[in-house]
């Protein structure tokens, strides 16, 4: 049956001798205005901060200590986190004042019950950010599944501040996605889960996280 | 005008409430599209730019299809394609019967509602359960979607609040939304956990990498595509794109069109199933591509305009005819101008003749619309086709032709194009013009009776010496 309506279809869209509309000519983006550092920091944190997200600033030194502040004022009973990315490493190593840390070690099916019912936050890495919308951008993969982002109560999220893009499309095309090739999973994440379906007014924390934390490092 | 849809708008124009819950909602959507926009060039450009992209992709549409089919069995989606929903339910529901599911969770998807996915579903023993916020509370009252991107705005919070209350005694009543969307994510997170497939629509599908793009608010469609083991998607053929970068100004237009977001709280690129080595996604992943109509209306040029649409619902929400009646009177899917438009092309001018009418023609839908689609050019052709039998192309052409109607508007052309008895029958008006009655039907139900001159403009414009040639 499929392949019948395929061929039906295909040979439809192809029959018309009339030409289809002229397509125009796409122009030109008009080039974005170079914002600086400081400037796309500024845009990316207000975005965040206006969908009731945090953004917190922190050295390569010091962001656990800000990951500890962010957990003990949250007051995060666990952390799921990767043993694998560098920054995953670095708390390993050194997990003092944080609460007990979880890893996602096992397929999703072997213990699915905890990461929906037990965990209370996550903490991840990101691609990048961009600024002009405040959005995150997350590729999800084997030390870091799709499911950290989404499931937990509070994500945690880092940012490295010379990865933040002044628009979606400039960072597609300077990390070159076509090219290397898409993942599995691709996320935008810009604030914590939200809904306007009643009535128009926001509330938050619908089926995804409750707070989205960013700390910025560098 | 006999008709159920006519009965329905006096219904629908009977609901105070109602018709306050949608002025509310629409007022907010235009101010925050607005707000979104101050800058008018920047809007204009990226209107332009996002119609370039539509009408390139829908001028290589076949091609496109093709080559999103290839990139998507590249990628590990099985890509199914269905000429009717009838053939698509039955897709969706072979997949369903090859995993023993007897129950799925849903995604928003305006496609699924075109197909009547869950009525045809439960009606083979599947237990079919809307996730999106929206979905969910008009799923627990048995309605349809109002409004294409919100489909609950006809709901007060009262009306939620009894709604839960009713289905769920063991919640505490209450009005707070806050307290109602959490009454729902704990509802819906045990259904997330246990569902056997997850079904989802798509906002865009990326020929060059095969990649299916989903824009939402809430999480509940990264968890219907990302939680259960099996995730279908499903999508009208002209969703297609040409390649990746054409994303970003697509993704920037809808969402500040729609609901005057910068962008929406997740953009989820799908491009393949759970890969060797990865912890979680679906195992499978299918894409099922409906015709339904779609490469019937392809075939007029002019008319292919309307497959442009990329479903933000700005022309829904700046339509003064929609504000009054509501989503529910059009007794369609897709309400509002486009639906206007695309319905009718789709179930032929016969069935839905009328909804070209629900238009004053004030032009708002055009001038909002992200991909330029000419909605009010489209209307008029509508209409046209309607009462024309000589000059369709769309199902059911000349349907709504009156002869009555027909030779008043034969004469009218036939005297204006004679100049002599124009003026003789403007002359006759004028001087018999308090035979005109002063009721006239629903005209005058809320307006005066237009009073006729005394005197016609020629004779006017004798009187002050103009010129007559």
């Amino acid at each position: 049956m499929t392949n019948k309506a395929r061929d039906h279809i295909l040979a439809r869209l192809r029959s018309h001798s009339t030409p289809t509309m002229a397509a125009p000519i796409r122009s030109e983006a008009i080039p974005d205005e170079p914002w600086s550092q400081a400037e796309s920091l500024q845009r990316f944190t207000e975005r965040l901060h206006a969908v009731r997200a945090e953004v917190h600033r922190a050295e390569r030194s010091t962001w656990p200590e800000v990951l500890r502040a962010v957990c003990r004022e949250k007051g995060v009973l666990n952390l799921l986190l990767s043993r694998q990315t560098p920054w995953g490493v670095e708390i390993h190593q050194d997990s003092s004042g944080l609460p007990p840390l979880r890893s996602y070690d096992a397929p999703i099916e072997d213990w699915k019950y905890d990461l929906f019912h037990d965990i209370d936050a996550a903490l991840t890495s990101t691609l990048g950010g961009i600024a002009e919308t405040g959005s995150l951008i997350l590729w999800p993969n084997r030390d870091e599944p799709r499911l950290m982002s989404l499931v937990p109560p509070v994500h945690i999220a880092i940012l490295e501040i010379d990865k933040l893009y002044t628009t979606f499309a400039a960072a597609v095309a300077a990390q070159g996605w076509t090219t290397q090739g898409m993942p599995a999973n691709a996320l935008l994440i810009s604030g914590p889960s939200k809904s306007a379906d009643i009535e128009q007014t926001l509330a938050y924390g619908v089926h995804g996280p409750k707070s989205l934390v960013v700390i910025v490092v560098g | 005008m006999s008709s159920a849809f006519h009965e329905r708008v006096v219904e629908n124009l009977a609901k105070a409430q109602v018709r306050g819950n949608f002025r509310r909602a629409m007022d907010g959507l235009m101010q925050h599209r607005l707000d979104q926009f101050p800058d008018t060039a920047e809007l204009e450009h990226l209107r332009d730019e996002a119609f370039a992209i539509r009408a390139q992709a829908l001028s290589q549409l076949p091609d496109l299809l093709e080559q999103l089919e290839q990139r998507c069995t590249d990628n590990g989606i099985q890509v199914h394609w269905a000429e009717t929903t009838e053939e698509g339910n039955q897709i969706v529901l072979d997949i369903m019967q090859r995993h023993a599911a007897t129950s799925m969770i849903k995604g928003k998807s305006m496609v699924s509602e075109e197909m009547g996915m869950n009525q045809f579903l439960e009606a083979h023993g599947v237990e079919c359960l809307e996730s999106d916020l929206g979905e969910f509370i008009i799923q627990l009252a048995g309605e349809r979607p109002s409004h294409i991107v919100a489909p609950a705005i006809h709901k007060s919070r009262q009306e939620v609040a009894r709604l839960f209350n009713e289905k769920f005694p063991d919640i505490p009543y209450t009005e707070n939304i806050e307290e109602l969307t959490q009454a729902a994510r704990k509802i819906l997170r045990e259904r997330f956990y246990a569902a056997p497939v997850g079904i989802s629509g798509v906002n865009f599908a990326v020929a060059e990498t095969g990649t299916l793009c989903l824009v939402e608010n809430e999480g509940n469609g990264r968890m219907c595509t990302s939680v259960p083991p099996v995730h279908i998607a499903v999508t009208g053929i002209e969703k297609v794109v040409a390649q990746l970068s054409d994303i970003p100004p697509l993704l920037s237009i809808l969402t500040r069109s729609a609901t005057g977001q910068p962008i929406t709280t997740y953009f989820n690129m799908i491009t393949a199933p759970r890969r060797a080595g990865e912890k979680d996604g679906p195992r499978e992943v299918h894409l099922v591509l409906l015709d339904n109509g779609r490469s019937r209306i392809y075939s007029d040029p002019e008319l292919l305009a309307t497959l442009r649409c990329i479903r933000c619902g700005a022309c829904i929400n700046h339509c003064p005819v929609y504000v009054r009646i509501g989503g529910h009177s059009y007794g369609t899917v897709y309400p509002g101008p486009i639906g206007s438009i695309l319905e009718p092309q789709r179930s032929g001018l016969d069935k839905l003749g009328e909804l070209p009418q629900a238009s004053t023609l004030c032009g708002a839908c055009g001038e909002v619309c992200p991909v330029r689609i000419p909605l009010p050019r489209l209307i008029n052709r509508l209409r046209y086709e309607a009462v024309r039998k000589d000059a369709g192309t769309v199902k059911g052409a000349g349907s709504q032709r009156k002869p009555a109607e027909a030779v008043l508007w034969r004469g009218w052309s036939w005297a204006a194009s004679h100049g002599g008895l124009y003026r003789l029958a403007g002359q006759v008006a004028t001087r018999l013009r308090r035979l005109l009655p002063s009721r006239l039907g629903p005209w005058t139900q809320v307006r005066h009776a237009p009073k006729i001159a005394s005197k016609t403009l020629h004779e006017r414009l004798k009187e002050l010496g103009v010129d007559d040639k």
